[in-house]
């Protein structure tokens, strides 16, 4: 079975049979693979009736919750790494939730589209609208996507909430690291892979 | 040669267990003697790993499944779910279905004969708890030979003693399956409860419990307190739909006596079905088992440090327009096992027809119960 890249990259972040809460799990495809592989202890949260149902399916613990809503239910410090991949863009308050990560959680694992990338930055200067890409596929007014930001807002919002970056991997579209990305991240980078705690 | 659906455990005849070993109950009475009535689908594999236990709700019994004869037109309470190539699957599962204590269909209840007196026990029958079941439950898995049940499922009140069994004998159980159910009744649930046995009770024909005796049942009030319950069991939405403000006959009459909605004939026609065939002292007991339960009561009301001891995955089912037993109430366990640290999934199933949702067919919600089920382990 091979993990979707960014997963790939996230697995190896997460201690064996540590707790794991996955806000946003999807089809359950890290939890499951951190169920079999690394004995963790693993819940997922999604909204979505298909995704739950390959969950179950899967055998992944899934909990039909909004993170979006609430997290209250969920104890300070009750798990070892609070994950979410490519939703922070898309809930209604990003600072809230990544709060929210770091209460429940000793560290934090995040996935997010950098709309600071060379491309977007070339459709919005050139053509003066909002970037629609195959990365990217949704009009302004008809998209989940309702909070993006750049790398340099993301860290600038860890750096007023006293959040610590642990890790930061600036990947392209697939998920591969390319040796210019490094140097102008904000530039060059599409999707970034941050490990955050207090 | 069969005439019932392929999908149907086909025709099933009732069994019967005595029980000789006094049982101790949680009023401080035992029922010295009893016997319980059940129904099995399914065949039970070598490893006896493969059984699962249906906990009926309010009103149901034993027969779950399947035909009684063949002029029987409607199959057992959850057919839509037990039978072969069902969520609950026959073809890998042993099912046991029975009558809880106390009840009407044939197990030991209020109008057995109590061995004591050689008549009806009537109001004498002992108030059943959630508890007390289980420990009787237990007892029929102990005859039948059912060390560890794969699964102890149950909408309702009978979700209520899957969970008390997942408390009670954590190592007796590997999956407990809770629908549309709560960790204990609100003052709202009890209110309604209050309203039932209240119609029951001030029937001029219940005597104290011992209509019997005076060749009477309390029809009239055992039909209030179902047409009071029914409504608990629909939401605002099916109700409208299936009945809106249509009359019966095109005209209001401007008086009291005759039936003019569609919905008060519905609800009396469900209150006099059921007022002919359930025992008045049946349904009080079971209402008193709903009020009572609240297994987090001997922890201080910390329903997490009840489930401490927990061993089985939990599936967890709501539905929408549940109004009796809402989302809320079931994302309460959700949260406890969450604390308690216990595997969990739940699913808030979109459903428009209130709490009777669990007894139907809504595709969402048979498809993630039985991929549920169907990942459960069972030895060949």
């Amino acid at each position: 079975m091979s993990l979707r890249a960014d997963l790939e990259i996230i697995q190896q972040w997460i201690k064996p049979a540590s707790r794991v809460l996955d806000l946003g799990c999807g089809d359950g495809e890290l939890l499951h693979y951190l169920n079999q592989h690394k004995q963790v202890q693993g819940y997922g949260l999604e909204i979505d009736p298909d995704k739950i149902a390959h969950c179950v399916r899967q055998g992944v613990s899934v909990i039909e919750q909004n993170m979006d809503k609430s997290l209250d239910n969920f104890a300070d410090n009750s798990f070892d790494s609070v994950v979410m991949t490519q939703a922070l863009q898309a809930v209604h308050y990003p600072d809230r939730v990544l709060e929210d990560m770091l209460r429940i959680g000793r560290e934090a694992i995040l996935t997010f589209p950098n709309f600071a990338h060379w491309r977007c930055r070339l459709y919005l200067g050139l053509k003066g609208r909002m970037p629609v890409s195959e990365f990217m596929p949704y009009t302004w007014y008809n998209t989940p996507n309702i909070h993006f930001c750049t790398f340099k807002d993301f860290e600038d919002l860890c750096r007023q909430r006293s959040i610590k970056v642990l890790d930061r991997l600036v990947v392209d579209q697939t998920h591969q690291s390319r040796w210019f990305s490094g140097l102008w991240p904000n530039l060059l980078g599409e999707v970034a892979i941050y490990r955050v705690t207090r | 040669m069969s005439r019932f659906p392929a999908d149907s455990v086909g025709l099933v005849t009732p069994q019967r267990q005595a029980f000789t070993e006094p049982l101790p109950l949680a009023c401080g009475k035992a029922l010295a003697q009893y016997e319980l009535v059940y129904e099995t689908y399914g065949s039970l594999n070598r490893a006896a790993d493969n059984a699962v236990l249906i906990c009926h709700a309010l009103s149901g019994h034993h027969h779950a499944a399947g035909y009684h004869s063949i002029e029987e037109r409607k199959p057992g309470w959850w057919d839509a779910c037990i039978g072969p190539g069902k969520a609950i699957d026959t073809n890998r599962f042993f099912v046991v279905s029975l009558n809880n204590l106390g009840g009407c269909h044939g197990s030991t209840g209020p109008s057995s004969i109590d061995p004591a007196t050689g008549k009806a026990y009537g109001a004498s029958f002992p108030v059943m708890t959630v508890e007390d079941w289980v420990n009787s439950q237990a007892r029929l898995a102990d005859v039948l030979g059912i060390g560890q049940w794969a699964a102890v499922v149950g909408g309702s009140l009978g979700g209520m003693q899957a969970l008390q069994w997942a408390i009670s004998y954590p190592e007796r159980l590997r999956h407990c399956v809770a629908i549309a159910t709560a960790p204990k009744l609100s003052a709202q649930n009890i209110a309604f409860n209050e309203v039932a046995r209240q119609a029951i009770i001030t029937d001029p024909d219940f005597h104290n419990g011992d209509y019997a005796a005076f060749g009477v049942i309390p029809k009239r009030g055992l039909m209030l307190a179902r047409m009071v319950g029914h409504i608990t069991y629909l939401s605002d939405d099916s109700m409208g739909e299936k009945f809106g403000r249509e009359l019966r006959n095109d005209q209001l009459n401007y008086d009291f006596n005759s039936v003019e909605f569609q919905v008060e004939s519905y609800l009396r026609y469900q209150g006099q079905e059921f007022s002919g065939r359930f025992d008045a002292n049946t349904y009080l007991l079971m209402t008193k088992a709903l009020d009572y339960f609240d297994p987090a009561a001997a922890h201080a009301g910390n329903l997490a440090k009840t489930f401490e001891q927990l061993q089985a995955q939990c599936l967890i089912m709501s539905f929408t327009t549940d109004w009796r037993f809402s989302p809320a109430r079931s994302r309460e366990i959700v949260d406890a096992l969450l604390a308690a640290r216990k595997p969990v999934s739940y699913l808030e199933i979109e459903a428009a027809q209130g709490h009777d949702a669990f007894l139907l067919p809504i595709p969402r919600y048979i498809d993630a119960f039985s991929s549920y089920m169907n990942r459960i382990e069972v030895s060949p």
